[in-house]
């Protein structure tokens, strides 16, 4: 089993949304979709202020409700890894994966009428790239890689920074961290 | 209290719910994935903004793909910006223009434009054009630009005799830096900025927001000094988003900046702590300048700033600790308010204390490649200049003043009596313009405007050119001063869609109408680069191969330890005192003049970037209309309840002068004080052929009524206008 993980480093992202265009060229998302999308959140009053940026998208849950619950196989995993995708000759649009994800994080239907969301560029990291989000950011705060490897380097940023990761108590132990 | 505010950006996910056919229950092929058909790259060298950047163009099954950083790329770390990935919505824009238009007449007065063929359009301009080198002399015809392919209409122009030009980024944006800089250390900052952030071990940041503006390596390399846990330093009234990232972030009364530049070289001299070493061997005026700041001491400052005085004694300490590795970044949209080259001269005489300038973690000696010019006719030598237009005014601006220019451009005897404007929207970048441009529109003999788009300028127009995006032409090689030496080259990834073309044929078809063939002896601009890339040991084909070829230095990228260097300045050394500028009648020293005070009832207007557009130039653009649709107008809490406005509501902005905005939503945010609102620039588009972003949001550029031109230069300072909410929803109190 391969346990894919993106590490975004909140310290450095500058919320400008290079990761949410390049996905869309990539991927060829319809016009009015995105698979990923970036949240700011500012806390404090002025002049006592802390902003956060980060680049949000499917976790590729370690638990994905997401597929448990998809009552067609449509909702799979890729190969022997955590990477979930959706099978468009299965997906009926039921949207059972829709209302089973706590991340809000699947496009609700691709116009030609499935389930569409985050691949995680397994047509990219099949090749040994990194997806494209990652690669295009100009801060270069995300990172992709592989946690079950110790010597990854994501492995190495979560043992060695402060982390966290979204709505921890859905149970569903999600794959993208965030730096703090 | 504590409060949060989420906000989700580019948040359509569910937007698609609406378009799914819902009879579809079974399911549906899946589509192949991307990158499984026939793909082919070609190199390209971004223009969705004036960095850059070399990337590739891919197209899969002949269709446009995707564009992605060229790894090679120093100049651009490899990587493209938010704008330059979102480059084929450029190409694919369903608004671009598509065949020349001609102004015409019709019989009841009614003036509108006719598609025209290219022969009809380009005759008619140049008989326009010899009609003007003949009755008045071809310097009245003035170019107005901006951007990497106007070489081709200056080279125009020169060979018809004619040197007159300007350009927005010059007094509209980072002119007064420029000339700052050179009036203090005889050199510019450039472009792209010299600033060693990527070794700095301290950055200072005045109203510079890198990251909400995306200038590539500024952004990257701010990144890499967080990383390398550099100290940063923000000065703006707003929290932005450097300042988000910055262990000091000093939320300055707007306007007072250049008595907090006093008064950290008050606490530097006072302290001991400047680089006296580096005074002493490169400076002029030290005396001089510690007798000028002394009044300006921490305590008096604070009066004015807001900046309490141990924060300001303990960030100039933080600057001192690191120097020379500690940049005081000069920015770039420098005109503010008016004294915009004294505040960019203090800039540069802070660095010059601290002995960063030339120095590691300061700033860099930029190097280009040596790259011959292909051998062509001498120039004519025009009987004029730009200046000549307004004789007498701003003696230290080093370029064109577009408006010193368009001014003289108004009335049967003006000075310019045609206008070639490439790639700029004047109603957008010079503020409160749009009555003059009507005025010069009215008298011009000739008005061209070589365009992609329908903006605002082509509605001035007499013809309108219709150019090819940059993915569709060849233009100059890059070859920036920077880091490292390199050439990048642009090429057609595609034909040009629709009648447009590019911008070299169209210069060399006019240069053909007007007797200057010898000046455009190629048949295919290609045929230009191909010589001058043969004479640097590389070809036309090598680089259609790399897109990018690194050349190594040959001199050195700081001064060396104790080396001797002649500055180019009249007295060969870095002016901290400018006798060049007390002998004109102008302060040799910077000195603070207190803002206008806000009028009751109204806020500062804060305008700035964001980084999904350049501008208004990219806001039509449909995958970067997609991420950002509008600006927004920030309002503090405790202003947005005096007004009774909520987030997501709509409202006009009225100036004191009486303009009326378009509406634009409200972001109620605590990144704001109460004394101003902000809003990015390049909204609120009045040409309906801009169908996606006509009308939608606000344009600062036209409620600016009180423009502080800058005496030295001509800049148009723009920070120090107001506003205030249109009356309906303010509360009867
Ligand atoms: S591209 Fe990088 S810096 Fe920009 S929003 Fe995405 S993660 Fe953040
Ligand atoms: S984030 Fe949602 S869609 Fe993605 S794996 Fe987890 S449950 Fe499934
Ligand atoms: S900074 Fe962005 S828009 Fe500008 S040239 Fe580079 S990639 Fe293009």
């Amino acid at each position: 089993m391969t346990r894919f993980a993106m590490v975004i480093d909140t310290r450095t992202c500058i919320g400008c949304g290079d990761c949410v265009v390049a996905c869309k060229t990539e991927n060829k998302v319809p016009a009015g979709l995105n698979r990923d999308w970036i949240v700011e959140a500012t806390s404090g009053t002025y002049p006592n202020l802390k902003t956060e940026f980060r680049s949000e998208r499917c976790n590729h849950c370690s638990n994905p409700t997401c597929v448990t619950l998809c009552p067609t196989g449509a909702s799979h995993l890729w190969q022997d890894s955590n990477i979930v995708l959706v099978d468009a000759d299965k997906c009926t649009g039921c949207k059972a994966c829709i209302a089973a994800c706590p991340y809000d994080a699947r496009l609700v239907m691709h116009p030609d009428g499935y389930v569409d969301k985050c691949t995680f560029c397994h047509h990219r990291v099949e090749k040994g790239l990194d997806p494209a989000c990652v690669s295009s950011c100009p801060t270069r705060c995300m990172h992709f890689g592989d946690l079950d490897d110790p010597g990854s380097e994501v492995s190495r940023l979560l043992a060695t920074r402060s982390w966290k990761v979204l709505s921890p108590e859905t149970g569903n132990e999600p794959n993208v961290y965030y730096l703090t | 209290m504590k409060r949060r505010e989420f906000i989700r950006v580019s948040s359509l996910l569910g937007a698609g719910a609406a378009v799914a056919p819902s009879f579809m229950l079974s399911g549906c092929a899946a589509k192949p994935l991307p990158g499984s058909g026939a793909v082919t790259s070609t190199p390209t060298v971004c223009d969705m903004c004036f960095w850059k950047c070399a990337g590739h163009v891919y197209r899969e099954n002949g269709e446009i793909w995707k564009i992605t950083g060229n790894p090679d790329d120093l100049h651009s770390g490899g990587r493209l910006c938010t704008r330059g990935t979102g480059g084929p919505g450029a190409y694919l824009d369903p608004d671009r223009l598509k065949q020349p238009l001609m102004r015409v007449t019709d019989a009841d007065g009614r003036q509108r434009f006719q598609e025209v063929t290219w022969d009809v359009a380009l005759d008619f301009i140049a008989d326009k054009m010899r009609g003007i080198a003949e009755t008045v002399g071809p310097e009245r015809m003035l170019m107005l630009h901006h951007g990497s392919g106007s070489r081709h209409f200056v080279h125009l122009l020169r060979a018809y005799g004619s040197n007159s030009r300007a350009e927005p980024a010059f007094a509209q944006c980072r002119g007064p830096r420029d000339v700052g800089f050179r009036l203090t250390v005889g050199e510019s900052v450039s472009s792209p900025e010299r600033t060693d952030m990527a070794n700095a071990r301290c950055i200072v940041f005045l109203g510079c927001h890198i990251g909400e503006n995306l200038h590539n390596a500024q952004v990257q390399t701010m990144a890499e000094a967080i990383n390398r846990n550099a100290t940063l330093i923000t000065v703006d009234p707003r929290f932005s988003v450097p300042a988000g990232k910055s262990q000091y972030w000093l939320p300055i009364k707007p306007g007072t900046d250049m008595a907090l530049l006093l008064s950290w070289m008050n606490v530097l001299i006072d302290e001991g702590l400047c680089d006296q070493d580096y005074i002493e061997r490169y400076t002029v005026g030290f005396e001089q300048l510690a007798a000028h700041v002394r009044p300006y001491t921490p305590e008096w400052v604070y009066l004015e700033t807001g900046i309490k005085p141990d924060v300001i004694r303990e960030t100039a300490r933080e600057m001192a600790k690191a120097a020379p590795a500690t940049v005081v970044h000069p920015g770039r949209h420098a005109t503010w308010y008016g004294d915009d080259t004294q505040r960019s001269r203090a800039v540069a005489i802070l660095n010059a204390l601290l002995g960063s300038w030339n120095r590691k973690g300061g700033f860099y000696i930029p190097e280009s490649v040596d790259l011959p010019e292909y051998p062509l006719p001498d120039y004519p030598t025009p009987k004029a200049q730009t200046a000549d237009a307004y004789p007498g005014k701003w003696p230290f601006a080093s370029q064109g003043v577009t408006n010193g220019a368009i001014e003289a451009s108004i009335g049967e005897d003006a000075f310019f009596k045609g206008w070639l404007v490439y790639g700029t929207n004047l109603p957008q970048s010079v503020p409160n313009v749009e009555e003059k441009l009507k005025a010069a529109a009215n008298t011009l003999d000739l008005l061209v405007v070589v365009e992609t788009m329908p903006s605002e300028m082509t509605g001035y127009a007499d013809v309108i050119l219709p150019e090819c995006t940059y993915l569709e032409r060849y233009d100059d090689l890059r070859n920036s001063g920077e880091r490292e030496p390199s050439l990048a080259l642009r090429m057609p990834a595609f034909e040009p869609r629709y009648d447009s073309k590019p911008g070299w044929w169209i210069a060399k078809q006019l240069g053909s109408r007007l007797g200057l063939d010898e000046y455009f002896p190629w048949q295919d601009y290609s045929e230009k680069l191909d010589w001058q890339l043969k004479q640097v040991g590389s070809s036309l084909e090598e680089m259609q191969r790399i897109g990018v070829k690194n050349f190594p230095r040959q001199s050195p990228l700081y001064f060396r330890p104790g080396e001797r260097v002649q500055f180019r300045t009249p007295s060969r050394k870095i002016e901290l005192y400018s006798k060049q500028l007390a002998d004109q009648g102008f302060d040799p020293m910077p000195v603070y003049t207190p803002p206008d005070p806000v009028p009751n009832g109204y806020y500062r207007l804060n305008y700035g970037r964001m980084p999904a557009h350049t501008f208004g130039k990219t806001t039509n653009n449909p995958l970067l209309f997609e991420l950002t649709p509008e600006n927004q107008l920030w309002v503090n809490p405790l202003v947005a309840s005096q007004w009774s406005l909520s987030s997501g509501d709509y409202v006009r902005l009225a100036s004191p002068a009486g303009a009326i905005s378009n509406p634009v939503r409200v972001r109620v945010t605590e990144r704001i004080g109460p004394d101003s609102v902000f809003m990015a620039h390049g909204f609120g588009h009045k040409s309906k052929r801009l169908r996606l972003t006509a009308g939608v949001g606000a344009d600062d550029a036209g409620l600016m009524s009180n423009i502080k031109i800058d005496p030295l230069m001509g800049g148009t300072g723009m920070r120090a206008n107001f506003v205030t909410f249109v009356q309906q929803r303010a509360k009867s109190s």
